[in-house]
């Protein structure tokens, strides 16, 4: 089986976020990446597979030369190729095109993507991907079985699970549950040595037009000070949510 | 070139959802100056469209189409879509929406936002705000293409009534082959459910153990509300993980949360800045969540907890 993760390079989920040029762009000084935390789950599942059921496990990105150390430290957790394309990530449709050309030249059976990048929240990488590459796609995928060219898996409803069948080729928007939390890999100095003699292979971009654009950015107006309620004077708590707040 | 909604039904009667798609569909009708087309799945009585301002109703009655198909979906939706000749596309952030909305993209070619909180600030250039950074800002972006995909948050625009007639006409459309299956659809009933729960009831590692949840679970009950927990709950396995709420869990937009316990780390809080009104009651008066609150009680929630499950029955009885 061959298999492709999607990697996003996302500010670490402590970062502050700010932004410059006149609010128009995201104020990476000081702020440290790491691979997408809904990849991440996805990139141990597919771990799994190349140890237990045999498979190859590319990762791709598309982004500029800052993006790297991230392919990297997928290749140091056990991916055996990265590849990034190399253009700016302008729109989720734009990123996707970009993909969906990877995973045509690539021949992959199952690619495994995010569910959402925790930057820009589009949510819809994994879906456009699969229907610019005619495969079969689950969203919110929890858990992942493949056996042949059939898979079985799990995905996340409102207010539940809901167990599917399908085949390959297929992608998935993936999360938290396709592996545990305590299942996810630091990478060890073997794994990182051996990352640095793995190929990092950079392609040019097809052309692939973004359908929308950021005009600005904004952070939510400062919060009010917090109104304390004494312990002792819980029944006021329900009042000012009655009268004040108007939510009970 | 009316504005075309897609209105979410479960078994038959629609969803919160998808009033609060419509309402919104209405907003940029009227600043487009066009009408409202409502396209529904396996949807019984579609009147009930016309409070929130639809004007006509495309009804797709398939018995193939009883279980959830991304694909199926957002085939019927795209032939709405033509046969509407509309330019702009409405959906919800239900979790069958957040699925079938990309498919739907591709297959319209369109630009698509997601997570949109407000009506556009302008339909030329199309400009919506939107969140991103997991709600710790947001990003106004422009639409581009000829037709245009939305998905609006939910709770973010609310109900807007407006009467308009919803007249209903059967809308034959082509079904795809069906190519994911569904297997069985495990779902609790009888139960609020963090999507859709006007309230949200949060306990974390404050409370010490899974055996302390029953005051959780009595005050969450005393407001109809969906229990939640945060990320270490769910990692110690204290409660399932579909109850995590947080950046890499479960997004919460209620209009009433109360955190029991949680400190409020950066990426709990941003999962549930979506909504309206936030309650801590926590025994750290440095606990980050107090500065992200609007109500609080410095405070030990067993003492807390139990008193205010007091008050508010007596509250509730008054009702």
């Amino acid at each position: 089986m061959k298999i492709l993760v999607c990697i996003s390079h996302v500010p670490d989920t402590t970062s502050k976020i700010n932004f410059t040029d006149g609010d128009t762009k995201f104020d990476t000084n000081g702020v440290q990446f790491v691979i997408n935390p809904n990849d991440e789950f996805g990139l141990t599942r597919a771990m799994w597979f190349k140890e237990k059921q045999g498979a190859s496990v590319d990762v791709v990105n598309v982004g500029g030369p800052e993006t790297e150390p991230t392919l990297r430290k997928a290749l140091a957790i056990g991916a055996d190729t990265a590849i990034r394309v190399n253009t700016e990530a302008t729109d989720g449709f734009a990123v996707a095109k970009q993909l969906a050309n990877v995973v045509k030249n690539g021949g992959y059976d199952l690619v495994i993507a995010g569910r959402e990048s925790i930057d820009y929240n589009g949510g819809m990488v994994p879906g456009m991907l699969a229907g610019l590459t005619s495969a079969n796609f689950v969203n919110n995928c929890i858990s992942l079985e493949v056996d042949g060219t059939s898979a079985k898996a799990v995905r996340e409803i409102d207010g539940g699970k809901e167990t599917v069948s399908t085949t390959l080729p297929l992608v998935i928007g993936g999360q938290k549950g396709l592996v545990e939390e305590s299942d996810l890999r630091i990478p060890n100095m073997r794994g990182i040595m051996m990352a640095r003699k793995k190929p990092l292979n950079v392609v040019e971009p097809v052309d692939a037009s973004a359908e929308t654009a950021s005009v600005k950015f904004e952070k939510p107006a400062p919060k009010g000070a917090v109104t304390l309620v004494d312990a002792d004077n819980v029944g006021e708590l329900v009042n000012l949510l009655h009268n004040e707040a108007k939510v009970i | 070139m009316s504005v075309l909604v897609y209105t979410e039904s479960e078994q038959g009667k629609f969803k919160k959802v998808a009033f609060e798609v419509a309402s919104y569909a209405k907003a940029v009708a009227d600043q487009m100056g066009t009408t409202v087309t409502a396209v529904t799945i396996n949807a019984d009585d579609t009147s009930a469209l016309g409070n929130y301002g639809v004007d006509k109703v495309l009804k797709v009655n398939d018995a193939s189409l009883d279980k959830f198909n991304a694909n199926a979906y957002a085939s019927i939706i795209k032939q709405a879509t033509e046969k509407e000749d509309a330019k702009v596309v409405i959906v919800s952030s239900s979790a069958d929406s957040k699925y079938l909305a990309p498919l739907l993209a591709v297959d319209l070619n369109a630009g698509f936002a997601s997570n949109v909180v407000e009506a556009p600030s302008s339909t030329s250039p199309f400009t919506v705000k939107r969140t991103a950074f997991t709600n710790k800002a947001f990003n106004m972006t422009t639409i581009n293409s000829d037709v245009k995909l939305v998905a609006v948050s939910k709770n973010a625009f609310g109900l807007k009534e407006n009467t308009a007639s919803a007249a209903a006409e059967d809308f034959s459309a082509s079904i795809p082959e069906i190519k994911v299956q569904v297997d069985a659809v495990d779902k609790v009933t009888g139960q609020v459910t963090i999507a859709d729960a006007e309230v949200v009831v949060s306990g974390g590692r404050g409370l010490k153990g899974p055996e302390n949840w029953g005051m959780i679970e009595e005050l969450a009950d005393v407001l109809g509300a969906a229990t939640a927990c945060s990320k270490p709950v769910s990692d110690l396995g204290w409660r399932p993980h579909s109850e995590h709420v947080g950046q890499t869990g479960k997004p919460v937009a209620s209009n009433l949360y109360i955190a029991v316990g949680i400190s409020g780390a950066i990426q709990h809080l941003a999962g549930i800045n979506a909504s309206k009104v936030k309650v801590v009651i926590n025994t750290d008066p440095e606990a980050p969540f107090f500065k992200a609150a609007d109500y609080g009680i410095v405070g030990d929630a067993f003492e807390v907890v139990p008193k205010l499950i007091e008050k508010l029955k007596e509250f509730k009885a008054q009702q």
